[in-house]
């Protein structure tokens, strides 16, 4: 399924498996990515410095003083991805959320032809695998929705969305570790803390290919859960 | 072996702790960080005789006031600042950059500005004493990760080093100062969806640096350029030095502590070797491009590999 081989810069070669978004491709894409990172852990290729999965590419990052763009295209190239057996841990995860926290309900019930109501059932009762983990420290990018809820990002971004809120965007769905800027449609907050700097080992509560589902709490469930933390 | 401590009697500017960066762990969302202008920080830890490549302090535009209130220490500091170092008596001297210099209980270190660049570094012989975070102890501050509890280094701020001074010697490296405001890039991956005339522009304009530049990226004013296919793609991953161009035609050069992912169309990626260049560059300055292709990107890294290697073998032993 990897299309092709693409030069980002001098020392990063990306990985592409086609335009298309989807769980299989996506499994790939994590599949190759634990390869790679693995094979670079044994040392049996020299000089990676990072491997990022996203959605449908993965993008390996080199020292250019340890290696070249040439070895590593001939790495990549001498993997045999069906042959590849890779069983990955994947884990459940059901994550609390606290619809009262939403911003956009209101607009997305207009905008989707649905009650409020609605649109928090179809969200409670998708099943979300997560595609990939970035953009800042701990973020997920889930998926699918129900075509039901697809949307656009806001016209204009937030300059502040709260940490912790839940948004969505077409078929995706994602949890805002920190307050940050943002243009996806907020429909609730989530207490569960995603990100922990203080824990070297494993700072990521969530890891790609791991399946989430939602939780409705009151707003006093969720001040117990952020006073626990 | 005793520690020596400073005490912070003024910050300065984003002043933080960065070593090489954070590797492996891309793929969390962590930023890789680190220093931004590599060659300095390489070059701080050889001239106070360090093997390792501890942490440093980093700074932007104007340094940090430090005091030594205990113990005895080895200094350098790198990149092209002007600062001070006044003993107990009152006497000051007017420091000399790419040296290192033996500091005495009750001296204190005053850098007062970068020279027209916009990143210095100061190391200690040993070290600094401070924490690590997945390997690396570069802090990231605006997400609380890394050295000093992932934040800046703030007054009152006590800063211990890991031993205190073991030779006398100083030592002393010599640069020649080559500054050009032409950054060579390699054609990025959405190259093709921009307009010929925005392909020919980008690469004949010069681009003003905006003060929206920090460790996170650099924004760059020029002539819009135009996007005929998309001005989104689908997020990928992205490496420092990536150039952004949004939906408003003005690209963003993405740096050492920006997103892990992005989904904004590539036109150019900075070569590596160009990339403490054009770091040091201050807002207002006028850049251009050059389109060079990989075979001589990988050669001009070399070249500055080598470069560096033959500035660290001249360092001399002073006094």
């Amino acid at each position: 399924m990897l299309k092709k081989l693409n030069n980002i810069g001098d020392s990063a070669v990306v990985c592409d498996f086609g335009d298309e978004v989807n769980q299989s491709i996506n499994n790939e894409v994590i599949k190759l990515f634990h390869y790679v990172k693995r094979q670079a852990a044994l040392g049996n290729i020299e000089g990676i410095l990072n491997c990022t999965p996203s959605y449908n590419k993965l993008l390996v990052s080199f020292d250019l003083a340890k290696t070249s763009s040439k070895n590593i295209y001939d790495f990549l190239n001498s993997i045999q991805l069906k042959n590849l057996n890779f069983k990955q841990n994947k884990k459940t995860w059901i994550i609390p959320i606290c619809y009262d926290f939403e911003i956009d309900l209101e607009n997305m019930s207009r905008e989707l032809k649905l009650d409020k109501e609605e649109i928090i059932n179809i969200h409670l009762n998708s099943i979300f695998f997560i595609y990939m983990i970035g953009f800042v420290p701990g973020h997920p990018f889930m998926g699918d929705l129900d075509p039901k809820l697809f949307l656009n990002r806001l016209k204009t971004p937030r300059v502040k969305v709260p940490s912790g809120s839940v948004g969505i965007v077409e078929k995706f769905c994602n949890i805002y570790p920190y307050e940050s800027p943002g243009g996806w449609n907020v429909i609730g907050r989530s207490p569960t803390k995603l990100f922990n700097a203080k824990d070297s080992v494993k700072p990521n509560l969530l890891s790609p290919g791991d399946t989430v589902r939602f939780k409705s709490i009151s707003k006093m469930e969720f001040n117990n859960y952020i006073n626990e933390q | 072996m005793n520690n020596s401590t400073f005490k912070v009697l003024r910050p300065g500017i984003n002043t933080t702790y960065q070593d090489e960066g954070r590797f492996s762990v891309q793929h969390l969302g962590i930023p890789t960080g680190g220093c931004m202008d590599h060659q300095s920080f390489l070059l701080a830890n050889e001239l106070v005789g360090n093997k390792k490549k501890y942490g440093v302090i980093e700074f932007a535009y104007q340094g940090p006031l430090l005091k030594l209130i205990k113990g005895k220490t080895k200094i350098a500091t790198t990149g092209n600042i002007f600062f001070k170092i006044t003993n107990l008596n009152n006497e000051t001297i007017i420091g000399e950059c790419n040296r290192s210099y033996n500091l005495n209980e009750g001296d204190s270190i005053d850098i007062l500005a970068t020279n027209k660049s916009t990143y210095g570094y100061m190391s200690v012989e040993g070290g600094f004493k401070i924490e690590s975070f997945c390997n690396s102890v570069s802090t990231l501050s605006k997400k609380g990760i890394g050295a000093n509890n992932g934040n800046k280094i703030s007054l009152e701020d006590k800063i211990i080093t890991n031993t205190n001074r073991k030779n006398e010697n100083n030592f002393k490296a010599s640069i020649l100062l080559d500054n050009p405001n032409t950054i060579r890039v390699l054609k990025g991956p959405q190259y093709n969806f921009f307009s010929e005339k925005s392909k020919k522009l980008f690469f004949s304009q010069s681009y003003k640096v905006s003060n929206l530049t920090d460790r996170m990226g650099m924004r760059l004013a020029g002539e819009a350029l135009k996007n005929v296919i998309n001005t989104n793609i689908r997020s990928e991953g992205i490496t420092k030095g990536a150039i952004q161009v949004p939906a408003d035609g003005q690209p963003i050069i993405l740096l050492s502590d920006g997103p892990t992912i992005g989904g904004y169309p590539k036109i150019a990626n900075i070569i590596t070797a160009d990339y403490d260049l054009l770091i040091q560059k201050i807002p207002g300055t006028n850049i251009s491009f050059k389109c060079i292709d990989l075979k001589e990107a990988e050669l001009l890294y070399k070249k500055k590999r080598d470069n560096i290697s033959k500035i660290i073998k001249n360092i001399k032993e002073i006094n």
